[in-house]
C-alpha cells in the first residue's frame, strides 16, 4: 500500500502531503525532512526508487516538483511510478497544463483530486475520465450552493441575523 | 474553468510565497494563527464561508510544518455541516490535520455513519473516504457492516461502491475481525464478476488484502481472478478509458496477479493451463518501446508476472524464460529495469534452484555494484550476498573489500558487515578469513560494528595454527602510520595473547611488541586503554627471561593510570600492577584465553531495522522466504552447551581481557568474545542477560501454564479451594479450553512428508502463526531456518522451541525470541550433524501464547534420513567389485518384501531418485530390476557408498526383492528399512496417518517370459 503521497519542490518546499498510515505531526516532519534530503540530492538519470527505512519511496520529477510516493518492500515500484504519472495526468486535464504556482494556490483542489485517485493508499480509479466527471460534478455542487448564497433573499437572511 | 478561488487564503499563500526568510515566514503565520484562533473564539460573526477559509489557512500552515494545535474541533464540527461546501472542507481538512488516534476523531463517528447509511450520495462518498483514509478501530468496529452493505447494494452507483470497498479494506487492515471469512468469502467472488472497472480494481485490492490473511476461504476467488486475467491480457476487453497507453488498465493486471500469488497452487487444470498461457504472453509479448509510460506500464505487468511465475514454481522451462529476461534485465542501461532485474533475481534466487545459471552474470552484476545510483549499489549488493557460496565467495568478497573504500558512506555499515559474513559462512581457509576483517576494520573502521572484531578474536582463538599467523598480521597493520582505533583493540588483543609465539622472530620481542603498541596509546580513546593494558601484563608475564627494563617501563604505565578517573582502567592498572608483583602466580591468572563454546555466528543478526509493521505480509513472506536484504533477522545465539556463561564480576575481570571493557563499550551484552568464554572462572554464576535469563526461564514459564491448567480443569469443577485459588481457576479453565480450540490449517503430516522430499517449505500453520522451514545440506551436516511469521497485529508471546532430538542427530536450535512482534517474521537457524545412521525423527515441541490461547504441538522435522543422502553415479567396473566384497550380512542384506504399493518400474526409479538414490541405467541387464547408488554420510561412517538393487516381479507388482550393501551394518540395516517403508506404503509419521491404500492406478502387468527367474540373483 502507499503509506503516504509527498510533494516538495526543488528548493524542499512543501505542497502536498497525504498520509494513509498514521504518522504523528512530529513523525510527519521527520519524514519530510529526510526524504526531501534523500531524494532533491539525487542526480537526474538515476532510479526512481529509493531505499528509506525498510520502506521503499518511488519519485518522479516532473519540472521543479517532486512527486514522492512511499510503499512496502515488496510492493510493485512500476506500478507506482505510474500512479504518478496517472495522478499528473489528471491534474494537467483539469488545471489545463499545470504548473507548480497552480499547485501552490489551489492545494485544496488537488487534495479533491488525489482523493477520487487514491483511497486507503490503494489506487481507486484508473480512468481519468471518471476522475474527470467526478471532480467537476463537486465544482458544479459547490457552485450551485454559492449561488444560492449570493441569491438576494439569502443575504437579506445574513444581514438581519 | 472551475477555479473558484478564495480571495482570502489566495493572499495569504502569497504574503508566504513573499517572505524572503524563514524568520518573517514565521511571523506571518504566527500573525495568521493569531488572527485564526480570535475569529474562532468569538464564533458569533462567523460565516460558512469565512469558516471555510479559515481551516484552509489552518491546512496550508499545518502542510508547512508548523504545529496547529487548535481548530481542530472547527475541522471536525464542518462535517456536520447542512451544505455541500463546508462539509467537503470539514471532511478533507479533517482527514489531512488529524490521523487515526486523534481523540477528537471519535466526536464525528457518529456524523460520519449517519453520512454513510444515509441516502445522499455526495455525503457518502465524503464519509467513505474520510474512514477510507484515516480510520481506526473504533471506526473498523462501529461501521464495518454498513460499508460491506454499500458495496453490495445494486441501489448505489459505482463510485460509492467503489470507495466502500477500499473503506472496508482499511477497516480490515485495522481489525481483520470485522470480516466474516464465511459470510463474505462468496461475496467477494460475486464482487469479481463486477463489469464495472473503477469497482473491480478497488474490489481486487480488497481481495489482496484478505487473500494474504487466508486464502483457503476465498479458493472460489481463484478461477475468477484467471478469467479477470485472461479478459484484461489476453482478450484486451476493457473500455477505451481503462487502458493506460494503450495497456488494458496495468493496475488491475498487476493487482490480479498479486492476489493470485497467495493461493499456494493452482490445481485446477484448465484454469492452470490458462493461467499459464497468460503468463506466457506476458513473458513473451512485452517489448522495450520509446514512449517510457507506456515502457514501464508493460514492464510493471512483466514484473509481477515474473513473480507470479516464481510462485507457482512452474515448469522448468518456464522458470528459465524468467532467467534468460532477468539477466537480460540487469544489463541495460535504463536504471529503473536494471533496478527491478536485480531484485527479482534475488528473490528468485530465494525460490528457485537457479543459483548456477545467475553466476554466469556475476561481472555484470559487479558492474552494478558500483553504479552511482546507490539504489541500485544496494540491490547489486543483495544479490552478490544471497548468490555468495563457496565458489564465487572468495571473488566476491574481494571485490566488496575493493568496493569499500569508494562506496557511498551510508552503504559501508552493510557493505562491510555483509563481507564479514560471507567471509566467514565461505572462508576457503581460515588465514584467508583474518585477511579480510583486518582489511574491513582497516578501510572502514567506523563502520564495522564491534561484533565484526569479537568475532574473529574468537577464530583465533580457537584455532591454534591460526595464532601465528593473525600475530604476524597484527603486527604488520600495527606498523602502518595512521591505525584505526578498531585496529589498534584487535591488533592488541591478539599480540597480547599470541605474539609470544613468534618471540624468535626478528622485531617480535617482547620489547618491540610492547613499545608498537604502546605507541598508539595517545591515539585512543579511553575506551580502547583497558585492552592496551591488558595486553601490557600478558607481555610482561610472557617475557621469560624477565626483562627488568621492560618491566619498569610496564609498572610506570600501571603507576600512571592508578589514579585515572576511569574506574575501569585505573581497576585493572591496580590489579595488573599487584599481580606482576606476584610472580609466579601471574602465569595462573593471566594465562591464555580458553577456548570459545563453538556456536554459530554472532554477526548474522540484525543488520537493519525490520520493516516497517505497517506491512502487510508479502506474498513472498507468506512463502516463509525472505529476501538476503532482510534476512539478518536473527537472535543470538547461546553456547552449545547450554552452561550459563558467567559474568565476571569484581577482581577476577583481569582474567578476562576485554570483557569489562565491552559492557562498557556498547552497554550490552551481546557477543562480546569474553563472555561465552568465561566458563572456566570460578565467578558465581550469575546471569548475564536477558536473553539468557529468558532462555533459561523461558521452560519453566511455558511448562507452567499447560500443566496448571490441566490441574485446574479437575479441581475448578469442586471449586472448594476458595480464595484465590477459585478465581485463578475460573481465570484458567477458559484458558485450557481454548487450548484445543486453535487448529493448524495445514496438515502436519502432509507437510512433513512433502519437506522430507524438498528444503523450503511451510512446516505448520494456524490462524495465528505460520513456521517455515528453509534448509541446506551438507554431507552429514545441515542448516535449517525456521521461521517463524506472526500473521496478527498483536504479539505472539511465551513463545517457546524446544527440540527433541533422537540419539543420532546432534541438533542446536538458536535462541527463539521469547516475543514475536506484531506481523513480524523471525528467523532460528538449527544445526544439524548426523553422528549415525538412523531413521528415527527429530520432534520440535513449539509453544506460544496469543491473548488467552495457549498453542502447543509437535512437530516432526525433516531432518531424515535421506537428507543425507547424495546421489553418485557408479560404474559398472566400480559397481561390481564393491558389491562382490561386501559379501553377505551384515553389510549385505537381503529381503523380500510384501504389500508393496504397485508401481510401474519408472515410477519407483522416480520415488527412489527423490530420496537421493541415483539409479545406474543398465548395470542390471534385466530390465525389471533397479540398480541404484548414494553416499550416506554422517559423523561415524563418514561419506560411505551405499548400493541397492531391486528386483520387481512383473507379474505381481506388490512383491519385490531388495538388497542394500554399504560398509556398515547399521547403515545397511537403516537404509533398507527405509527404503522398504517407502515402498511399502506412502510414508508415514508415526504412524498418524492410516497406512495408506494403495491407490495407484493398476498398472498392467508386463509380460515377461519368466517371472520367477526374475528373481534369480544375478549379482550375488
Amino acid at each position: 500500500m502507499i503509506h503516504f503521497v509527498l510533494l516538495i519542490s526543488r528548493q524542499g518546499k512543501v505542497r502536498l502531503t497525504k498520509w494513509y498510515s498514521p504518522y504523528s505531526q512530529k513523525e510527519r516532519t521527520k519524514v519530510i525532512r529526510e526524504l526531501g534530503g534523500v531524494i532533491l540530492s539525487r542526480g537526474p538519470k538515476l532510479c526512481n526508487f529509493v531505499d528509506w527505512r525498510g520502506f521503499k519511496v518511488v519519485y518522479k520529477r516532473y519540472a521543479s516538483l517532486y512527486f514522492c510516493m512511499c510503499i512496502d518492500q515488496d510492493d510493485n515500484e512500476l506500478e507506482v511510478l505510474e500512479i504518478i504519472h496517472h495522478f499528473v495526468e489528471i491534474l494537467d486535464r483539469y488545471f489545463g497544463s499545470v504548473c507548480e504556482l497552480d499547485l501552490i494556490f489551489n492545494f485544496h483542489k488537488a487534495y479533491y483530486i488525489l482523493d477520487e485517485l487514491l483511497l486507503a493508499g490503494e489506487l481507486q480509479e484508473s480512468s481519468k475520465k471518471t476522475v474527470a466527471r467526478l471532480i467537476a460534478a463537486q465544482d458544479s455542487l459547490v457552485e450551485t450552493a454559492k449561488e444560492q448564497a449570493s441569491s438576494i433573499s439569502n443575504i437579506i437572511a445574513q444581514a438581519t441575523k | 474553468m472551475a477555479l473558484h478561488g478564495m480571495r482570502g487564503l489566495s493572499i495569504f499563500i502569497s504574503d508566504i510565497r513573499n517572505c524572503q526568510n524563514k524568520e518573517q515566514e514565521r511571523l506571518r503565520v504566527d500573525k495568521e494563527l493569531g488572527n485564526i484562533r480570535n475569529r474562532f473564539k468569538k464564533e458569533k460573526g462567523l460565516t460558512p464561508y469565512d469558516k471555510k477559509k479559515y481551516v484552509w489557512k489552518m491546512l496550508y500552515i499545518y502542510m508547512l510544518g508548523y504545529d496547529v494545535d487548535f481548530g481542530h474541533m472547527e475541522a471536525v464540527s464542518l462535517i456536520s455541516a447542512p451544505k455541500y461546501p463546508e462539509k467537503q472542507v470539514g471532511y478533507i481538512v479533517t482527514s489531512c490535520l488529524l490521523n487515526e488516534n486523534h481523540d477528537f476523531l471519535r466526536l464525528a463517528i457518529n456524523t460520519v455513519r449517519n453520512d454513510i447509511i444515509g441516502r445522499n450520495e455526495t455525503s457518502q462518498c465524503l464519509a467513505l473516504t474520510l474512514v477510507g483514509n484515516i480510520g481506526g478501530r473504533e471506526f473498523a468496529e462501529s461501521l464495518a457492516p454498513d460499508v460491506q452493505k454499500l458495496i453490495l447494494s445494486s441501489s448505489c452507483r459505482p463510485l460509492v461502491r467503489k470507495k466502500a470497498a477500499l473503506c472496508l479494506l482499511r477497516l480490515f487492515r485495522k481489525n481483520p475481525d470485522v470480516v466474516n471469512v464465511e459470510g463474505w468469502a462468496d461475496r467477494m467472488a460475486q464482487l469479481l464478476d463486477e463489469r464495472d472497472l473503477g469497482v473491480l480494481t478497488a474490489s481486487m485490492s480488497l481481495l489482496v488484502s484478505l487473500v494474504s490473511n487466508n486464502h483457503e476461504a476465498y479458493w472460489t476467488c481463484l478461477p475468477k481472478c484467471v478469467k479477470i486475467l485472461e479478459r484484461l491480457a489476453r482478450n484486451q476487453d476493457v473500455p477505451q478509458e481503462y487502458t493506460y497507453y494503450g495497456i488494458p488498465s496495468p493496475w488491475l493486471q498487476v493487482k490480479t496477479m498479486r492476489a493470485l500469488q497467495y493461493f499456494p497452487t493452482v490445481e485446477d487444470p484448465n484454469t492452470r493451463r490458462t493461467l499459464f498461457e497468460v503468463l506466457q504472453r506476458i513473458l513473451m509479448g512485452t517489448d522495450v518501446v520509446k514512449n517510457v509510460n507506456k515502457n514501464n506500464a508493460s514492464h510493471a505487468v512483466l514484473f509481477e508476472a515474473l513473480a507470479l511465475v516464481m510462485h507457482l514454481d512452474a515448469e522448468k522451462e518456464m522458470m528459465s524464460q524468467c532467467v534468460a529476461l532477468l539477466g537480460k534485465f540487469i544489463a541495460v542501461r535504463e536504471p529503473n529495469i536494471r533496478y527491478l532485474g536485480l531484485e527479482n533475481m534475488t528473490r528468485m534466487l530465494i525460490v528457485a534452484d537457479v543459483q548456477e545459471i545467475i553466476k554466469r552474470h556475476q561481472a555484470q552484476i559487479i558492474t552494478s555494484l558500483k553504479d552511482p545510483d546507490i539504489s541500485i549499489c544496494r540491490r547489486a549488493l543483495d544479490l552478490l550476498y544471497g548468490m555468495c557460496d563457496v565458489t564465487n565467495a572468495k571473488d566476491i568478497v574481494e571485490e566488496l573489500l575493493q568496493y569499500l573504500s569508494s562506496a557511498d558512506f551510508t552503504m559501508r555499515e552493510e557493505l562491510s558487515l555483509k563481507a564479514a559474513i560471507l567471509a566467514e559462512k565461505f572462508a576457503p581457509d581460515l588465514s584467508w578469513y583474518v585477511d579480510v576483517i583486518l582489511q574491513l576494520i582497516e578501510k572502514a573502521g567506523d563502520f564495522i560494528s564491534d561484533d565484526i572484531w569479537f568475532r574473529v578474536v574468537q577464530f583465533v582463538t580457537n584455532n591454534d595454527d591460526l595464532q601465528p599467523y593473525a600475530a604476524a598480521k597484527a603486527k604488520e597493520y600495527l606498523d602502518k602510520p595512521a591505525v584505526h582505533e578498531k585496529m589498534v583493540k584487535v591488533c592488541a588483543y591478539i599480540l597480547g595473547e599470541y605474539s609470544h609465539l613468534l618471540a624468535r622472530r626478528p622485531g617480535f620481542s617482547p620489547k618491540e611488541i610492547f613499545s608498537i603498541i604502546h605507541e598508539k596509546l595517545p591515539t585512543v580513546r579511553t575506551t580502547a586503554i583497558p585492552i592496551l593494558l591488558s595486553a601490557y601484563a600478558k607481555i610482561l608475564m610472557h617475557t621469560q627471561p624477565p626483562d627488568q627494563v621492560l618491566k619498569n617501563q610496564i609498572w610506570a604505565i600501571f603507576t600512571k593510570y592508578e589514579s585515572c578517573i576511569d574506574a575501569e582502567i585505573q581497576q585493572r592498572a591496580v590489579e595488573y600492577f599487584a599481580l606482576s608483583r606476584k610472580g609466579a602466580d601471574l602465569m595462573d591468572i593471566l594465562a591464555e584465553m580458553p577456548k570459545f563454546p563453538e556456536r554459530q555466528s554472532s554477526l548474522i543478526k540484525k543488520a537493519e531495522d525490520a520493516e516497517g509493521d505497517t506491512a502487510e505480509q508479502s506474498a513472498i513472506k507468506l512463502r516463509a522466504q525472505q529476501q538476503p536484504s532482510n534476512a539478518l533477522v536473527v537472535s543470538d545465539h547461546h553456547p552449545a552447551n547450554g552452561a550459563p556463561p558467567p559474568i565476571s564480576v569484581g577482581h577476577l575481570t583481569v582474567v578476562k581481557a576485554p570483557n569489562v571493557n565491552d559492557t562498557e563499550d556498547h552497554n550490552s551484552t551481546e557477543q562480546a568474545p569474553s563472555q561465552e568464554n568465561g566458563n572456566i572462572s570460578k565467578v558465581d554464576p550469575q546471569t548475564p542477560s536477558a536473553d539468557l535469563l529468558s532462555d533459561l526461564l523461558g521452560p519453566l514459564a511455558i511448562e507452567g501454564p499447560p500443566g496448571a491448567a490441566v490441574q485446574y480443569e479437575h479441581n475448578a469443577a469442586p471449586g472448594l479451594d476458595g480464595g484465590p485459588d477459585a478465581v485463578d481457576g475460573l481465570a484458567i479453565v477458559p484458558v485450557a479450553v481454548e487450548t484445543n480450540t486453535i487448529q493448524p490449517i495445514v496438515n502436519i503430516a502432509e507437510r512433513f512428508r512433502a519437506l522430507c522430499l524438498k528444503d523450503s517449505g511451510v512446516l505448520y500453520e494456524d490462524s495465528y502463526i505460520q513456521i517455515g522451514i528453509k534448509a541446506e545440506w551438507r554431507a552429514h551436516h545441515g542448516r535449517l531456518v525456521l521461521f517463524l511469521g506472526n500473521k496478527n497485529t498483536s504479539p505472539l508471546i511465551s513463545v517457546q522451541a524446544l527440540i527433541l532430538p533422537p540419539a543420532h542427530l546432534k541438533m542446536e536450535l538458536s535462541l527463539v525470541p521469547d516475543t514475536i512482534p506484531p506481523r513480524a517474521q523471525v528467523q532460528c537457524p538449527l544445526e544439524v550433524v548426523n553422528l549415525q545412521p538412523s531413521r528415527d525423527i527429530a520432534v520440535l515441541e513449539f509453544s506460544y501464547m496469543f491473548e488467552t490461547n495457549m498453542v502447543n504441538v509437535k512437530l516432526p522435522l525433516p531432518a531424515v534420513l535421506n537428507k543425507f543422502l547424495q546421489p553418485i553415479s557408479v560404474s559398472a567396473e566400480e559397481f561390481f567389485p564393491q558389491w562382490r566384497s561386501l559379501a553377505g550380512p551384515p553389510l549385505k542384506l537381503q529381503e523380500v518384501v510384501r504389500g508393496v504399493r504397485p508401481m510401474a518400474l519408472p515410477e519407483m526409479a522416480n520415488l527412489l531418485h527423490s530420496f537421493g538414490l541415483m539409479i545406474s541405467q543398465g548395470l542390471d541387464p534385466n530390465p525389471n530390476n533397479l540398480v541404484a547408488s548414494t553416499t550416506f554420510s554422517s559423523d561415524k561412517t563418514r561419506g560411505m557408498l551405499c548400493l541397492v538393487r531391486i528386483e520387481t516381479d512383473p507379474a505381481d507388482r506388490t512383491q519385490l526383492r531388495m538388497t542394500l550393501a554399504s560398509g556398515d551394518p547399521t547403515l545397511t540395516f537403516e537404509l533398507k528399512e527405509f527404503i522398504k517403508e517407502q515402498l511399502v506404503s506412502i510414508p508415514t509419521v508415526h504412524q498418524a496417518a492410516p497406512p495408506a491404500v494403495p491407490a495407484a492406478p493398476p498398472t498392467p502387468p508386463i509380460p515377461s517370459n519368466d517371472p520367477a527367474a526374475l528373481l534369480a540373483g544375478l549379482l550375488s
